[in-house]
């Protein structure tokens, strides 16, 4: 059974619809990449998946695990394993990073019927994570994001997921304003979390975070729709030719 | 998919109902309805009082037939029939106990549904409660260890029997019997409160403690509190209250006094949950109390830090004057306003010794269709040479049917002083709750993480056990938005 299957899905933001019939398919232990132009709806793809309300769903479905969960809550898909790394993570006032994750790993575990992590797990597993992405010991105690550099709350997101273990994670242009130390550090983290029970959907505009995590596959997005699936050969392809070229070719099939 | 749409959120939050609405059955005696001299000489009789203080309860009351009632508050309500209103209401038997296992068995499962297990604190904490039931003081632990230290913790009734010389010194002396319609109205009738008076050089050991709780329908509530440090001593006071379900509005006009001497410090919490009113504006206690600190001494501090989460409406500006040089005022602040709730809160800083300093920090959070203000003055006057105010006014906005105001009155009349002031407003934002939820919390899991968080830095400033309680209580509040 599938990890993840999006079919057919439609997606509107007030009158503009943004995704128009998107098919994806994703196993266990695989690693996608969806690339494409600006505005071809690849975020959007990952705000939906991971159920944000701005966006009115008016055809296809999203399947996980093969239960239906077009219709559940964001914390409801959470819990069961979703994991949104964001674009442009949110600074929260006041609350440390520490009780931010603490909330976060105990409202998962209460959801699956556990009992909340002692504070000696709790703290442990903070910082066995924490130094994968080599994150300093100060960091716990500072507020969620607050004042952090754009490397900073992008590894601050692959640290969360990290913490929290998901079964699929979608990394919503993790790579965007990092330096390539920082990109290597954040495809470190990600390459060490991948194993055969998760999966990986990588939202990115350039082939360049491909060269530190392989993807399996790569899927090219364009005007709402998946229009070129391949290996990972087919982002190497894209960074020589262009969107354009790929763009033509879809309309040289749908013609054809 | 999740909805995070706004109307929602605030129809949640307005349909959270009152958690401790609950009346409990106790006899009650009543004074008649209505106030006249009659009345104020039938309470001061009732409590068996010396001459001194039915006097001076009754120029209270003369002067308070001359005042009107303040209406420059950004609070709107039906004017008061002050003469519809009971002004004394006791339990009819006091008891006189030596352990709680002879308290009446419904008033400790009262406390109970509260949270507030008397016996619990008792081993655990090591808090001395002074329980005010309506007006009369119930029970009294820890007086005897207290005693021992010079320390007097008992009920203003006794205090005025017991210690006359110092009732007459100092009742009155920071908060004058004329000073405002309500504490004009509060020194004429007032029923009983807490006395504390630290002597001088001692340390109080423990955390002293009164929960306040109104009882019978219609019945006013005026507490009278007065704590006074002597020279080098240190007190932390906490206060605590919450109020049963009543259809009629409920007045309360308390007056606090604290007097701080020379190197003392005085630590003031409170967490106050009266009764709200319903979800459409029905009901709810008026709250209007004037409580304000004197540092007389050099050296000395006076703390106050409120969460303030009831009261359909709230007048309420805890207040420092900073007369003995070097001495210190703080005020910390968390208001939630909820529903058709209406707060008018804030502080007031006086300097008046050299190189005086003062604190405000203000976090309001109005949610509902509640109105929610900051009122503050800084008053540096020509002597406090070299004084310093810093004030931070932080609004927080929870859906966008309800007010958040600021009203920061800055008087200076020296040039060597510095005053800071800052405000900020901010909402809840989608994203924030996104974020949040996108990390497997519920709604009510991230409201409560994000308004705790947006007022730790007040939360911090309270007595533990009392952090923990008021945590809870911020979640409560604002339950609806949330779940």
């Amino acid at each position: 059974m599938s990890l993840l299957k999006v079919e057919n899905l439609q997606a509107k933001i007030e009158d503009n619809q943004i995704l128009k019939g998107l098919n994806l398919e994703v196993n266990p232990g695989e690693v996608h990449a969806i690339m494409g132009p600006n505005g071809s709806g690849k975020s959007t793809l990952a705000s939906v998946i991971a159920g944000r309300e701005d966006y009115e769903i008016n055809g296809g479905r999203i399947l996980f695990e093969g239960e239906d969960i077009t219709d559940l809550e964001v914390h409801e898909r959470a819990q069961k394993g979703i994991f949104l790394a964001f674009q442009y993570p949110v600074e929260i006032p006041g609350v440390s990073n520490a009780n931010f994750m603490k909330s976060s790993v105990n409202a998962i575990r209460k959801a699956r019927g556990e009992e909340p992590l002692s504070p000696k797990d709790f703290l442990a597993r903070m910082r066995e994570k924490s130094a994968l992405v080599e994150i300093d010991k100060s960091f716990m105690s500072r507020a969620v994001n607050e004042g952090f550099s754009g490397g900073e709350k992008k590894r601050n997101e692959i640290f969360q997921l990290a913490m929290l273990e998901p079964k699929l994670a979608l990394l919503d242009e993790t790579d965007s304003g990092l330096d390539i130390d920082a990109l290597k550090i954040v495809s470190h983290g990600v390459n060490a979390l991948r194993n055969e029970n998760n999966a990986f959907v990588l939202i990115t505009h350039y082939q360049r975070l491909l060269n530190y995590i392989v993807p399996d596959f790569v899927h090219v997005l364009a005007d709402g729709r998946i229009v070129k699936s391949g290996g990972k050969e087919l982002a190497l392809e894209l960074e020589e030719k262009g969107y354009d070229w790929v763009k033509d070719h879809a309309v040289e099939e749908q013609t054809a | 998919m999740t909805d995070f749409n706004e109307d929602k959120l605030i129809e949640e939050v307005t349909t959270s109902d009152y958690k401790y609405g609950f009346t409990t059955d106790i006899e009650q005696e009543f004074a008649p309805k209505g106030l006249n001299e009659d009345i104020v000489r039938f309470i001061s009789a009732k409590k068996e009082e010396p001459e001194f203080m039915l006097e001076w309860r009754l120029k209270a009351y003369r002067h308070w037939l001359t005042m009107k009632d303040p209406m420059w508050a950004k609070v709107d309500f039906p004017k008061i029939d002050y003469q519809d209103v009971y002004y004394y209401a006791a339990p009819k038997k006091k008891p006189q106990l030596d352990s709680l296992d002879e308290v009446d068995p419904e008033l400790l499962d009262t406390f109970k549904k509260l949270g507030i297990s008397i016996d619990e604190q008792k081993r655990l904490t090591g808090v001395a409660v002074d329980i005010v039931v309506d007006s009369v003081s119930v029970k009294t632990t820890f007086q005897k260890q207290l005693k021992e230290m010079g320390v007097i913790f008992c009920p203003m009734s006794e205090a005025v029997k017991e210690h006359p010389e110092l009732i007459k010194k100092y009742l009155g002396s920071v908060v004058p019997t004329t000073d405002n319609f309500y504490a004009a109205l509060n020194s004429a009738v007032f029923s009983d409160g807490s006395f504390c008076y630290i002597p001088k050089g001692v340390r109080c050991p423990m955390e002293l403690s009164t929960y306040f709780r109104m009882n019978a329908a219609l019945t006013g509530q005026f507490e009278r509190t007065l704590i006074i440090a002597d020279e080098g001593s240190y007190v932390s006071y906490l206060e605590g209250c919450t109020a049963p379900m009543r259809d009629e509005n409920q007045l309360h006009a308390a007056v606090v006094e604290i007097v701080a001497h020379k190197d003392a410090e005085v630590k003031y919490s409170t967490v106050q949950n009266w009764y709200p009113g319903d979800k459409n504006g029905k009901g709810g206690v008026y709250n209007f109390v004037t409580k304000r600190g004197l540092c007389e001494g050099e050296n000395s501090k006076i703390s106050w830090t409120q969460v303030e989460t009831g009261s359909a409406i709230t007048w309420k500006y805890p207040s420092c004057v900073l007369k003995g040089d070097n001495s210190i005022g703080e005020f910390y602040s968390v208001a939630v306003t909820n529903n058709y709730q209406q707060a008018d809160t804030g502080s007031k800083m006086t300097h008046i010794g050299k190189n005086t300093r003062s604190r405000i920090i203000s976090k309001g959070i109005s949610a509902g269709r509640s109105e929610n203000s900051y009122r503050g003055l800084v008053n540096i006057t020509k002597n406090a040479k070299n004084s310093r105010n810093f004030s931070e006014c932080d609004s927080l906005l929870i859906g966008d049917k309800c007010g958040a105001h600021t009203f920061p009155y800055i008087e200076i009349a020296n040039s060597s002083s510095v005053v800071e002031h800052e405000a900020t407003t901010s909402k809840v934002s989608e994203d924030i709750l996104f974020y949040c939820s996108q990390r497997g919390m519920d709604e009510a899991q991230a409201m409560e993480l994000i308004i705790n968080g947006y007022a730790k830095e007040v939360l911090n400033k309270l007595p533990m056990e009392f952090a923990v309680e008021a945590q809870k209580l911020l979640a409560i509040s604002l339950e609806g938005s949330v779940g």
